[in-house]
């Protein structure tokens, strides 16, 4: 009896792996359907021609899922014959792992940082966008297009972009204590000591998120290293215990190294999070005169807090070190990947690398685009403008180191490593040795 | 069985006499037929899972290499890891006692209440929370600044009444000629001699504590006989010269000053300065003095615990728990309190127990099967906790924070993809369970007989 039921449930699991396993097969061939039916339309004709249904993920909500619904709703226009269906999803590279490895996942998805794409296109999981490449040497600077690469194929295209090498400061503040936005990073240390004589201390920092901690050491790297050695580092080419990342370490310690020009001082600063790293700098009075962080911050100020843009906000470019790279860009950006080939898939990427498509979202703010073509009148606002043609136009433009990791590296060991460095800068080879295991045991893994 | 052939049976609907070997399968498809929905999501959710995730453990993270136990080495070599399992260790240590302890007094207790029903209901309450909004609303309360954490305010406020607060919480000496600190107090290097004038210039002084109806500041003239000097804010916009009183720059008024015999902390003479940050010390004895702003000048109120720090914030996490789960222990041990037979306790009081004895010799003992039911259930419960570490920790304590059911999710899906090394944390952390789960199992088979 013992027995018998036993195998009545060895059965039931059978047929069940059995029955997902269908699942999977018949959800390959639908998709393969429609390549067939529309696939002879060829793309030279009109919209009308593409026809079909695809799903696209991405991981932006709110204002910014209703601008991309909006791009979205352009895209309809051109193609109505097409029908796309967004989802959003809080973390879209763990979602996307989990339906690739149940052979379920959207047509299009837009991921947060190339390593995670190289790791999508490892295993597979990703179709090639070659037929986008013109689309994208036209409109882009070429560094996109390496950076949408992954040995020789291209599959990515960067829709929205980030640049990361902005500085926020509080125009009172800067006011009060009588210092300009700096050039360099000598009067960026000056005004520092400056800012702490007036009582305000110069800087705020989200130590309790380790991703701006990271962003502060790339935009040192990047100038005090220089690109070349940017990306030797990013591939694991050189060790993290080569002296150029102790000199970088060493310049960010002039920055963390004071206490008492750091808002909270070092426990503080291991508990605020990044919203508010922002928000204190523009609170009443001020906790910090300004907050090193991309052009993201601006929405959080905007959203968050009272300050007027040029009166009570403004924003510098992160300052030149020695002889450093001009007009340096650290930056992010979500990526454009393609999980299943078919006709309104390839359409879809085609426009969106177009400045129509980038202009939609542009014109409602809290965007950059990477796209050169793009008018920078459609920028709501001086700032954003300021910001976004940085990105654009950036003679070296490095994308986030971090992002380039594995992510046990990249976004994770690389974080708390950098809070330990924050709660004792001194130790700058203990530091630099530390990342190297860590990265050593990320890459060998 | 043979039994029944001999027997006739009444001719059933349509006439057809059962024969025996469709009657057995008749009477095992009945039960089947209701055990089916359970088998079939059991199965789905719960024993393929288990058995896949067993089978993942054995291969490489992307699923595509067989790699044997190299996920287990994995697993024992990480630092984090080892955090994680010593913490679970003190979870189970700590919590499941602590839990049934907390539960049993307030079990106890809401007995003897007036308002008791209200009060279990105010207890009870947070089990009915999702520990992810828990440990959002404890994130809150346990932030260092007092202005943002509960609990800090809380403490500073009872701190604050006992303690003085001091004119200026922050400053540093402007130039080289004054050293110390605020908890030491600021002093001139060079010794001051009667007849001298002693200029204290003080910057990194936050602007909303410089003292209201301030006067710009200004050197006082020497004195005969005595000292004379100024406490002032050596700073304005761009930074002016150190050192030198110029317009602009505000005297600080309020400021305790002290004369301190040379070579040693002793305060000889104490004043406070008026309102454009002069002092005078009139008739002193001839000599030289160290001039200095004394400590309390700066004296801060006591900031707070840093709860969310690496040292802290297991208990803290521990003790948001044990607010959440008292409930629950207080409702299981108040239904078995209310089912203990009054007539023991009646005749241990007439025999002249105390109360004490009463609780420690008569319901304790009876309570026992009751309490390790919450106690074997909170063991199970905490060794499972994930979104109280995910909602309470900030980012820079979580190596400190961490579990393993914690790390199996932050190795696997935050983002790493290191399904291999996650499928083996969870298969040890089954292997962690399944004592417990026996345990039990066999309670609840005991109890059935």
């Amino acid at each position: 009896m013992r027995k018998r039921g036993f195998f009545l449930l060895a059965l039931l699991v059978a047929l069940l792996a059995f029955a997902a396993g269908c699942g999977g097969g018949e959800e390959e061939g639908a998709g393969g359907d429609t390549a067939a039916a529309t696939g002879g339309g060829g793309d030279t004709g009109g919209g009308e021609d593409v026809s079909g249904s695809i799903n696209v993920l991405a991981v932006w909500t709110g204002a910014e899922g209703e601008a991309f619904q909006a791009v979205l709703d352009g895209f309809k226009e051109q193609y109505p014959n097409v029908n796309v269906s967004y989802q959003s999803a809080q973390d879209p590279a763990t979602v996307l792992s989990t339906s690739v490895e149940g052979g379920n996942p959207p047509d299009v998805a837009a991921l947060p940082s190339p390593g995670i794409m190289a790791d999508f296109a490892g295993r597979g999981a990703l179709k090639p966008i070659d037929f986008a490449r013109s689309a994208i040497e036209e409109n882009y600077a070429p560094v996109w297009l390496e950076l949408g690469t992954v040995e020789n194929e291209l599959y990515g295209l960067f829709f929205k972009g980030a640049n990361k090498s902005t500085v926020w400061y509080n125009v009172a503040a800067f006011e009060n204590a009588g210092v300009e936005p700096p050039e360099d990073w000598e009067t960026f240390l000056q005004n520092a000591e400056t800012l702490k004589a007036s009582g305000t201390p110069a800087y705020s920092i989200g130590g309790a998120d380790g991703w701006t901690l990271t962003d502060l050491f790339e935009n040192i790297y990047l100038r005090t290293a220089g690109p070349e050695k940017y990306d030797q580092l990013a591939t694991h080419e050189i060790p993290w215990t080569d002296q150029s990342v102790k000199d970088a370490l060493a310049e960010m310690a002039k920055v963390l190294g004071d206490a008492e020009n750091v808002a909270g001082g070092t426990s503080g600063a291991l508990q605020t999070d990044f919203p508010t790293s922002v928000t204190q700098v523009f609170a009443d009075p001020p906790k910090a005169a300004q907050v090193i962080e991309g052009d993201f911050v601006g929405g959080v100020i905007g959203a968050e807090t009272q300050a007027e843009p040029e009166t009570g906000f403004n924003v510098y470019a992160f300052p030149n070190i020695g002889d450093g790279p001009e007009g340096a860009v650290v930056g992010g950006g979500d990526v454009i990947v393609m999980f299943k080939d078919n006709p309104a898939a390839r359409a879809l990427i085609q426009y969106l690398a177009t400045p129509d498509a980038a202009a939609i979202w542009a014109e409602r703010g809290g965007f950059s685009s990477p796209n050169k073509n793009l008018d920078a009148e459609v920028y709501p606002d001086e700032l954003t403008r300021t910001t976004a043609t940085a990105l654009a136009e950036a003679e070296v433009f490095r994308f986030d180191l971090s992002d380039l990791q594995p992510a046990a590296f990249g976004s994770d060991a690389m974080f708390s490593l950098l809070q330990d460095f924050l709660r004792n800068p001194e130790d700058v080879d203990g530091i630099a040795q530390k990342l190297e295991d860590a990265a050593a045991k990320a890459y060998g893994g | 069985m043979s039994g029944t052939t001999f027997r006739p049976e009444f001719p059933r609907e349509g006439g057809t006499r059962a024969n025996p070997k469709t009657a057995a399968w008749r009477g095992l498809l009945l039960p089947l037929g209701f055990l089916a929905p359970a088998i079939f999501f059991l199965g789905v959710w719960v024993v393929y899972p288990t058995f896949a995730t067993m089978v993942r453990s054995l291969y490489s993270d992307r699923g595509d290499r067989f790699v044997g136990l190299e996920n287990y080495r994995r697993l024992f070599s990480d630092d984090i890891i080892f955090t994680a399992i010593k913490n679970n260790f003190l979870w189970v240590l700590f919590i499941p006692l602590g839990v049934t302890a907390v539960g049993l007094v307030f079990a106890v207790l809401t007995e003897r209440v007036r308002w008791s029903v209200a009060f279990k209901i105010a207890v009870f309450i947070p089990l009915a929370v999702s520990l992810f909004a828990v440990g959002v609303i404890w994130r809150i309360m346990y932030q260092q600044d007092p202005e943002r954490g509960v609990i800090n305010a809380a403490i500073v406020a009872v701190q604050g009444v006992v303690s003085e607060r001091g004119v200026i919480s922050t400053a540093a000496p402007s130039t080289d000629d004054l050293e110390g600190t605020t908890q030491t107090g600021i002093s001139l290097k060079e010794p001051v001699r009667t007849g001298e004038v002693a200029l204290l210039g003080l910057t990194a002084i936050r602007a909303p504590e410089i003292p209201e109806g301030a006067q710009d500041a200004r050197a006082p003239e020497p004195l005969q006989g005595g000292i004379t000097g100024v406490v002032w804010r050596d700073f304005k916009p761009g930074g002016g010269t150190p050192g030198e009183v110029e317009a602009e720059e505000v005297g600080l008024g309020g400021v305790t000053v002290e004369l301190r015999e040379p070579g040693s902390n002793r305060a000889v003479e104490r004043t406070t300065t008026e309102a454009d940050g002069t002092f005078a010390f009139e008739e002193v004895a001839d000599g030289e003095y160290t001039v200095a702003v004394a400590r309390n000048t700066f004296a801060e109120p006591f900031e707070g615990f840093n709860w969310l720090g690496p040292s802290l914030i297991t208990p803290a996490i521990m003790l948001s728990y044990i607010w959440v789960s008292a409930g629950f222990a207080m409702v299981i041990i108040a239904a078995g309190l209310a089912a203990i037979p009054r007539d023991t306790i009646e005749a241990a009081r007439t025999d002249g127990a105390t109360e004490f004895q009463i609780f420690r010799r008569i319901t304790i003992p009876q309570l026992m099967p009751v309490l390790t039911v919450v106690f074997v259930t909170q063991i199970i419960a905490c060794l499972k906790i994930f979104d109280l570490v995910l909602a309470i920790a900030p980012g820079s304590s979580r190596n400190d924070a961490t579990l393993l059911a914690f790390e199996m999710w932050r190795r696997a899906f935050s983002g790493q993809n290191l399904f291999g090394l996650g499928s083996a944390i969870s298969t040890f952390l089954l292997l962690l369970f399944i004592p417990f789960l026996i345990v039990n199992v066999r309670r609840f088979r005991a109890e059935a007989r």
